[in-house]
């Protein structure tokens, strides 16, 4: 084996290598600037998702003409998949960084870590969709996981945001744990860390050998509890209200978005021959999951609480498109997260909008008569409802028309059926914020503490929400050049 | 012929709201005189259509087409036949009327009631013209969010309840209706290898009679709990009696008319075993005669006037289902018929409770009593749409219930019988509303200085009277329009239907339909 590091190695690595040097640079210059002025972090914050952008723009450049290329010996590649990814990440963590400047200081938590803790999560959600070992993977999942238990707690002065970290954490260890005695029976099954060799020894064994089914057990395990699948969901609700909110949304979109990429590499990959055994357990778990999330989102009264049960029902449809599994099911996945992001953000940006130094502002009645205090903000947020309730022409339709159609090309009737009523469960908690905007009494909440970060995150998340649906058919190409090479 | 007449049509109203959102909001009688002047452009620009059609012509007319979503085959297409031809007209008048009808009706919030009424006008202008499935759902969905505000903010007390049932409950069924839509779609492609939603596309396919009847159901729940039928229509009084006026007229005007238009236009031509398999039939005639019964039943024992109109609709949509699935010429064409004069007399017998309500503020029929003598051009107007409602000849409803049960009778002379016991429940209902509203002594004090209608009222009232006396008394243009549009329709169904009965052939050539050319 060659382990010398040459440069395509490198090439492969630079948007972690970007990134994680401008994380440490955040780290350093952190001192040097006073208290009043912390916004220069979140400057320096941009510079480095710009320059992690050139460069996934080069490495895109570099695919489309040259195909897949692996470095690392093979322990990372660039594919088409994880270049999507990518690049939803990069999304996120843009919209994260312009979001939080402000919102740390109403909070008054204003530090220059959290840039460089947004940054090294990014880092680790780039191994998640790049890599194609399991070591290089798990130790994404940790870097990933590890930033997040950190901002999670970030507010040391609020007793929600402190317990909301030591649940994730506490629960999150646990699943990381399940997810490593997995990743140890791979390596005893194939003697080998590498994805493609732990296929075939799979694919070697009988369909009924315990071994597989106990490693296929444990790693599902351990991502069910990552994507927040029912009944693994728990601490999803609790680290959704007690973040803060900027965090939530990132959390809810970015980490949500990075262990679907993990969980679809290594599902259609080691465990794609062994489908016959795990297709009824994920449709189960998927079935289980839109069932939970969207029956407890209708007596939420928190907005975090509900968005947070919103985005559980959320993650079963996504996995739905798994049980599909054909074209238009992973095509539908990528669709989705993309979509995902962009809703989902922006209904979350709402709630940022609404933090003043008076109200914490994520009541449900705190959005009371925000037609008649901020109509373009009552709009927006309905675009994102709607959206969310998956009601053309926005973009949530698109996604949900993808994994639709996938259930019906693979026949899974009773599963499409059950999908679609779940629609109209969800536009009934979804209409409860709508009715609470646009018919109720207008709150004495005070002004909305908006900024120019929270004016250009709502822009491009309600600019996008709508364009994806209006005119879907750029976007859909991206989502076609995502696929696995086996699919295209 | 690429003038985009129909772009024109359906994106006024569209255009209109955008800019509407640019007047302040304090400038309330701008904000009105526009929104009635977009509605009025709108209809304007629709009356070309009624003689630019073709009648000789039974294929959809003045298509426009572009691409749209090449990656799963959607395109923009829209295009008109004779069917949608007249239910377009209808929403641009009853738009219109609705919109001026508002005028003094809604006080606050104007701004916002006006974009939203006129995204509902481009929503249902939209669902008429469509041609592909996708851009037909994607309508039929956008026209739910701004009715579902026009109920919850401009609304009656319970106006949250009912329009969150609205809402919920047609949601439900589009959603069912999609994968309906998704199947076929899907069939398609493993028959011919090329994704699309165009109709004229879809009708090609041969579909097992299996996936037929699945498919059929499913696009049966979303179109029945629109038109509504019988054990569909709950939210139907509740949605029509907390409305405001405007909201009401076009719910009923127009919105139910896209279940029965998604019957005609989609399940019977696309799903045509399952359509007249007599399974089907006998389910959709019987709820037909079931809502018939029911819904004048119902109407009998309202105290609520309003609420009285709302039950009569589902009476009146019940002739309609039931003209539909009688399958022949004389049952379709009756039923479009028929959708179009309940658009005009309950969108006036709305106008008519609005007006009171307007007056009274209140909609128990026991608080009015007497009216005639103060209100005389009132109580005309009021007799005139109660008269075209409960089917009295030379007036609109005459023509198609007539029409409806010469085709029911066609096929079953039981189903005739009892859709008749309707029409003389429909008389006895209206004629004691109209004795207990208009004649007798005043007997409220109340009542004694009420106002007649005004020029505003008289304005948006008399276009839909003068409309019911067109239909009534001379409805020729209107069958010459339908005639070979529902022909198509028939011999899609039952090739020979006209040869076996030795009537003359409307279509003498031979139908592009695999399936009906090989029948010998």
């Amino acid at each position: 084996m060659n382990l010398e590091f040459t440069t395509t190695d490198f090439f492969v690595l630079k948007p972690a290598v970007m990134l994680c040097l401008f994380g440490c640079g955040i780290l350093l210059t952190d001192f040097l600037i006073p208290q009043r002025q912390k916004f220069f972090n979140a400057l320096t914050a941009l510079v480095g998702l710009a320059f992690t952008g050139v460069v996934l723009w080069q490495q895109q450049s570099f695919w489309k003409t040259n195909g897949d290329l692996a470095g690392l010996s093979g322990a990372v590649t660039i594919d088409g998949f994880g270049l999507f990814f990518q690049w939803i990440f990069l999304i996120s963590t843009v919209l994260a960084v312009i979001l939080s400047s402000r919102y740390l200081d109403i909070e008054q938590e204003h530090h220059g870590e959290y840039y460089a803790l947004l940054l090294f999560a990014q880092t680790g959600m780039t191994f998640l969709a790049t890599s194609t070992e399991l070591v290089t993977l798990f130790i994404g999942l940790e870097l990933m996981a590890l930033a997040f238990y950190v901002m999670v707690g970030f507010l040391r002065s609020d007793k929600r945001s402190n317990e909301a970290a030591m649940k994730y954490l506490l629960l999150g260890a646990f699943s990381s744990g399940m997810l490593a005695y997995g990743f140890s029976l791979f390596y005893g099954l194939s003697g080998s860390t590498k994805l493609v060799d732990v296929a075939q020894a799979i694919a070697g064994r009988e369909a009924r050998d315990p071994l597989v089914f106990l490693a296929l057990a444990t790693t599902s395990v351990g991502l069910f509890f990552k994507i927040a699948a029912v009944p693994f969901h728990m601490w999803a609700p609790d680290a959704y209200e007690g973040a803060p909110t900027a965090i939530t949304a990132y959390l809810s979109v970015a980490s949500k978005a990075a262990s679907f990429a993990f969980l679809l590499r290594i599902f259609q990959t080691a465990f794609e021959s062994i489908r016959p055994t795990w297709e009824p357990l994920v449709a189960g778990v998927a079935l289980a999951t839109m069932t939970i999330g969207n029956l407890a989102a209708i007596s939420q009264s928190n907005i975090k609480r509900l968005l947070a049960y919103s985005s559980i029902s959320h993650a079963g449809y996504i996995l739905l498109g798994l049980v599909s599994g054909n074209q238009t099911g992973m095509k539908g996945i990528a669709v989705y997260v993309l979509v995902y992001t962009f809703m989902n953000f922006g209904a979350f940006a709402m709630v940022v909008a609404m933090r003043n130094r008076q109200i914490i502002g994520d009541d449900l009645d705190d959005m009371a008569g925000l037609i008649h205090r901020r109509p373009t903000y009552a709009i927006l947020m309905l675009v994102f409802l709607l959206s969310l309730a998956g009601i053309p022409p926005t973009a949530g339709f698109l996604g949900k028309y993808y994994i639709f159609l996938s259930l019906i090309e693979t026949r899974h009737y009773y599963l499409a059926v059950f999908a679609v009523l779940y629609v109209a469960v969800a536009a009934y908690y979804y209409f409860r914020i709508v009715r609470v905007m646009f018919t109720s009494e207008a709150a004495s909440g005070g002004e909305i503490s908006d900024s120019l970060g929270v004016r250009v995150a709502l822009a491009i998340t309600a600019g996008f929400t709508l364009l994806i649906g209006l005119y879907p058919e750029p976007f859909l190409q991206a989502a076609q050049r995502s696929l696995f090479a086996s699919l295209r | 012929m690429q003038d985009h007449l129909l772009s024109i049509v359906l994106f006024t109203p569209l255009v209109g709201m955008f800019v509407l959102l640019l007047i302040p909001k304090g400038q309330t009688t701008l904000i009105k005189v526009f929104a009635n002047l977009v509605m009025l452009a709108g209809f304007l620009v629709s009356l070309p259509l009624w003689f630019r059609y073709d009648r000789s012509n039974a294929d959809f007319q003045m298509i426009e087409r572009l691409e749209w979503i090449p990656s799963i085959g959607a395109r923009f297409i829209i295009g008109l036949d004779g069917i949608s031809l007249l239910l377009v007209l209808l929403t641009t008048l009853v738009g219109l009327v609705s919109v001026l009808s508002s005028w003094s009706a809604i006080q606050e919030r104007l701004k916002e009631y006006y974009a939203f009424f006129l995204l509902l006008q481009a929503g249902m202008l939209g669902v008429f013209l469509s041609l592909d499935f996708f851009l037909f759902y994607v309508f039929w969905e956008v026209m739910l969010v701004p009715m579902y505000f026009i109920i919850g903010v401009w609304g009656g007390p319970r106006k949250l309840y009912a329009a969150i049932k609205f809402f919920l409950y047609t949601l439900l069924g589009s959603v069912l209706m999609l994968l309906g839509i998704l199947t076929l779609y899907f069939h398609h492609y493993s028959q011919f290898g090329t994704y699309t939603f165009e109709i004229a596309e879809l009708m090609r396919m041969n579909t097992p009679h299996t996936m037929q009847m699945w498919v059929f159901w499913a696009f049966f729940v979303g179109f029945a709990i629109k038109v509504p039928m019988f054990p569909f229509h709950t939210w139907l009084p509740d949605a029509h009696t907390e409305a405001p006026t405007a909201g009401s007229v076009i719910l009923a005007g127009v919105l139910l008319k896209m279940g029965t238009y998604g019957f005609v236009r989609f399940s019977l031509p696309l799903l045509p075993d399952a359509s007249k398999d007599s399974r089907t039939v006998a389910a959709i005639a019987w709820l037909s005669i079931i809502a018939i019964i029911y819904g004048a039943l119902v109407s009998l024992m309202q105290k609520d006037w309003k609420k009285l109109v709302a039950y009569s609709s589902v009476s009146h949509l019940g002739f309609c289902t039931l003209g539909i699935i009688a399958l022949n010429p004389n049952g379709l064409a009756g039923s479009v018929i028929q959708q179009i004069n309940h658009g005009l007399s309950t969108g006036l017998l709305f106008l008519i409770v609005g007006i009171a309500y307007e007056r009274r503020h209140t909609r128990e029929i026991s608080e009015y009593g007497g009216l005639s003598n103060v209100m005389p051009g009132y109580a005309i107007v009021f007799c005139i749409s109660m008269l075209a409602s409960a089917g009295m000849p030379l007036l609109n409803g005459f023509i198609g219930e007539f029409t409806i049960l010469q085709g029911a009778f066609e096929v079953s002379k039981t189903w005739a019988a009892f859709s008749v016991a309707g029409i003389v429940l429909g008389a006895a209902y209206l004629l004691w509303l109209f004795q207990r509203t208009m004649f007798g002594p005043i007997t409220n004090p109340k009542n004694e200085h009420l106002k007649d209608l005004n020029l505003r009222e008289w304005a948006y009232t008399l276009p839909l009277i003068l409309c019911c006396f067109w239909i009534g008394v001379y409805p020729k243009p209107y069958f010459e329009i339908l005639e070979k549009p529902v022909a198509k329709i028939v011999k899609r169904l039952q090739p020979d239907y006209y040869r076996s009965r030795g009537l003359p052939d409307p279509l003498p050539a031979p139908v592009p339909v695999a399936r009906a050319a090989r029948t010998p």
